[in-house]
C-alpha cells in the first residue's frame, strides 16, 4: 500500500514537468503565504538564530539588518524569479534543458543533490541534540568539527536511519504532518522566548532593547567565532535562499501562481521564520549561555528543553525532522532526474547514507551559516543565467534558450559562465578577504557580465 | 466534528502561548507553563492527526 502511494507520488510530481502548468492548476496569493510560512520556519531556525548570538551582533544590527535583508529577499523572489515562473510556467529543471543543454543541467542536479544531502544531515545533527537528550550524550562545542564520541554517532544513525525509511516510503504523510506542525512550531518558538525573558532580567516590555543589548546580542562574539555586523545580518538574511529566489529554484513552485505578485508571499516566510524565529531561539540560546557559564557547547535539543521542557525537545526534533525528510527526497529526485533508470526508493536510500554520514560531523551545524551561504552562492549562477537569457538576449539580438534552438546537450558559454562566476568569487574572496555572506551579490553581476560575452562569442560560432 | 477539532486545536495553541505571558507577568511559574506547552501540543496535534486518518480511512 505504500509502495503505491508513492508511485502515486511520484505520478504527481513528474506532472507538468515538460509543460507549462494549466490555468486549472493555478493558485491563489493565500495558498503561497502559508506555504512561505511553513516552509521557512524549520530546523535550520534553531540553529542560525543562537548562531547569530554567537557571532556577537549587537541588538540593533540584528533588529535592522534582519528587517532589511528579509525586505530584499522578498523582492528578489518577487521581482526576478516570481515573473519568469508565471510567463514561462515551468520548472526551472526544463528551463535550464532549454538554455544550457541536458548535461549541464544534470550537473546542476548533481550539485544540487549534494548540497540537499549536506543541508538533510545538518538536520539530523539537531534531531539528533534533542533525542540525545535522555542518554546524556556529550554535546559538541561551536568549534568542533569532529563527533564528539561513539554515542553520538549512533544516536544520528539511528535518527538518520529513521529519516530515510520514512523518506523512501512515505513523502505524502511527512508532508501532511509538516504542514500541521508549522502553527505550532511557530507558537512553541514565540512561548518559549516570552517565558525566558523574566530570567534574562526583563520585567516590562520598555526593558527589552535594553537587556537585548546587554544579555542577548551584546555586540562580543564568543571566544573562536568572527565578529558579525549589520552588514552580515543583512546579506546573510537576503542571501540565505539566494538558490531559491535569485538562483530561481522557486520557479517549479510560482510557476503554479495565478499571478506574479504571489512573490510577495514570501514574506510570509521571511518574516515569520526568518524574522520571529531567528529571534526567539537567540533569546533562548542567551540563556542557555547565561545558566552554563558561556560554556561552548552547542546543541539546539539541551536549548529548547531547557527553555520550553518536553515540548520544545519534540519541536526541535519535529523541526529537524520535517526538514530532512523532504530534503532528502528532493535530493533523491534531483539524483532521479540524472539517472531515470534507477528505482527511486534505492536513490533515496544512498542520499539517505550519504546524508547520515555527513550528520556525523558537528561542523555541519556550527558552519551552518557559512553552509547555508555557499550553497546559494554555487547554485545562484544558473539563476543569473536564466534571467539576462530570459530578459536581456532578446533585447541585444542573441538567441535565447540555445540548447532547445540548436538541439545542444551542452551549452559551452553557460559551462564557461557558471565555473568562471564561482571562480573570480573565488578570487575576489582570497584577494579581498571578502566574507562569503557578501559574494552573491557582485557574483551576481560577474556572472552576467561573464554570460553576456562568452554567449556573445559563443553564439558566433552558430550564425557562420 | 470539524468545528468540535477546530476549537480543541485553537484552545491547544493558545495553552502554549497564553501560559508564557503568564510567566512573563510572574502568575505562573516557568515549570506550569512547561506543562501547559505539553498539553497544549497534544490538544494540537491529537485530534489533527487521528481526524485526519478518519477522513483518509474515508
Amino acid at each position: 500500500m505504500l509502495l503505491e502511494k508513492l508511485t502515486t507520488h511520484l505520478e504527481e510530481v513528474k506532472e507538468y514537468e515538460r509543460e507549462p502548468v494549466p490555468a486549472s492548476r493555478w493558485r491563489g496569493f493565500k495558498s503561497f503565504l502559508g506555504m512561505y510560512a511553513g516552509e521557512h520556519t524549520a530546523g535550520t531556525e534553531f540553529v542560525i538564530g543562537p548562531l547569530f548570538v554567537a557571532h556577537g551582533v549587537g541588538a540593533m544590527d540584528l533588529i535592522l539588518g534582519l528587517l532589511l535583508g528579509n525586505f530584499l529577499a522578498v523582492l528578489s523572489w518577487a521581482f526576478i524569479c516570481s515573473p519568469i515562473a508565471v510567463r514561462e510556467r515551468v520548472t526551472l529543471y526544463y528551463m535550464l534543458e532549454k538554455i544550457c543543454g541536458k548535461h549541464l543541467t544534470n550537473a546542476y542536479n548533481l550539485v544540487n543533490a549534494l548540497m540537499f544531502c549536506f543541508l538533510a544531515g545538518s538536520m539530523i545533527a539537531v534531531s539528533a541534540t534533542a533525542i540525545g537528550i535522555p542518554f546524556d550524550i556529550p554535546s559538541a562545542k561551536l568549534t568542533d568539527w569532529l563527533p564528539s564520541g561513539l554515542s553520538w554517532i549512533l544516536i544520528v544513525i539511528i535518527v538518520g536511519a529513521v529519516t530515510t525509511f520514512v523518506a523512501t516510503l512515505g513523502y505524502d504523510k511527512v508532508e501532511k504532518f509538516s504542514t500541521i506542525a508549522a502553527p505550532w512550531m511557530i507558537f512553541v518558538f514565540l512561548a518559549a522566548a516570552i517565558a525566558v525573558l523574566p530570567e534574562l532580567g526583563v520585567t516590562s516590555w520598555g526593558d527589552f532593547l535594553q537587556v537585548a543589548q546587554d544579555k542577548i546580542w551584546t555586540g562580543t562574539p564568543l571566544p573562536g567565532q568572527s565578529k558579525f555586523t549589520f552588514w552580515h545580518i543583512l546579506f546573510f538574511a537576503w542571501f540565505c535562499n539566494m538558490a531559491m529566489h535569485i538562483g530561481m529554484a522557486d520557479m517549479s513552485i510560482l510557476r503554479y501562481a495565478k499571478k506574479w505578485t504571489a512573490g510577495f508571499a514570501s514574506a510570509g516566510g521571511m518574516y515569520v521564520g526568518h524574522y520571529i524565529a531567528w529571534v526567539a531561539s537567540g533569546i533562548l540560546y542567551a540563556l542557555f549561555l547565561q545558566q552554563n557559564n558561556q560554556n561552548l557547547e552547542f546543541a539546539p535539543g539541551q536549548v529548547a528543553y531547557s527553555a520550553a521542557g518536553i515540548t520544545g525537545a519534540i519541536c526541535v526534533i519535529v523541526a529537524g525532522w520535517t526538514t530532512a525528510n523532504p530534503t532528502i527526497y528532493r535530493a533523491g529526485l534531483a539524483l532521479q532526474a540524472i539517472m531515470p533508470q534507477a528505482k527511486t526508493w534505492k536513490i533515496t536510500l544512498i542520499v539517505g547514507s550519504i546524508t547520515t554520514l555527513a550528520a556525523c560531523f558537528p561542523a555541519l551545524v556550527m558552519q551552518l551559516l557559512d553552509f547555508v551561504a555557499l550553497y546559494g552562492l554555487i547554485l545562484m549562477p544558473m539563476g543569473a543565467i536564466i534571467f539576462i537569457d530570459y530578459w536581456l538576449f532578446p533585447r541585444i539580438g542573441l538567441n535565447s534558450n540555445l540548447a532547445e534552438m540548436k538541439k545542444l546537450n551542452f551549452n559551452v558559454a553557460a559551462l564557461i559562465t557558471w565555473t568562471g562566476s564561482l571562480f573570480s568569487c573565488y578570487l575576489l574572496a582570497k584577494t579581498t578577504g571578502l566574507e562569503i555572506f557578501f559574494l552573491g551579490l557582485p557574483g551576481w553581476f560577474l556572472t552576467a557580465l561573464l554570460y553576456i560575452l562568452s554567449s556573445y562569442f559563443y553564439q558566433k560560432r552558430f550564425s557562420k | 466534528m470539524k468545528i468540535a477539532v477546530k476549537i480543541i486545536t485553537s484552545i491547544g495553541l493558545l495553552l502554549i502561548i497564553f501560559p508564557s505571558i503568564g510567566v512573563f507577568y510572574e502568575v505562573l511559574s516557568q515549570e506550569e507553563n512547561k506543562n501547559f506547552m505539553l498539553i497544549g501540543t497534544i490538544l494540537w496535534f491529537g485530534p489533527k492527526i487521528l481526524f485526519k486518518e478518519k477522513k483518509e480511512d474515508k
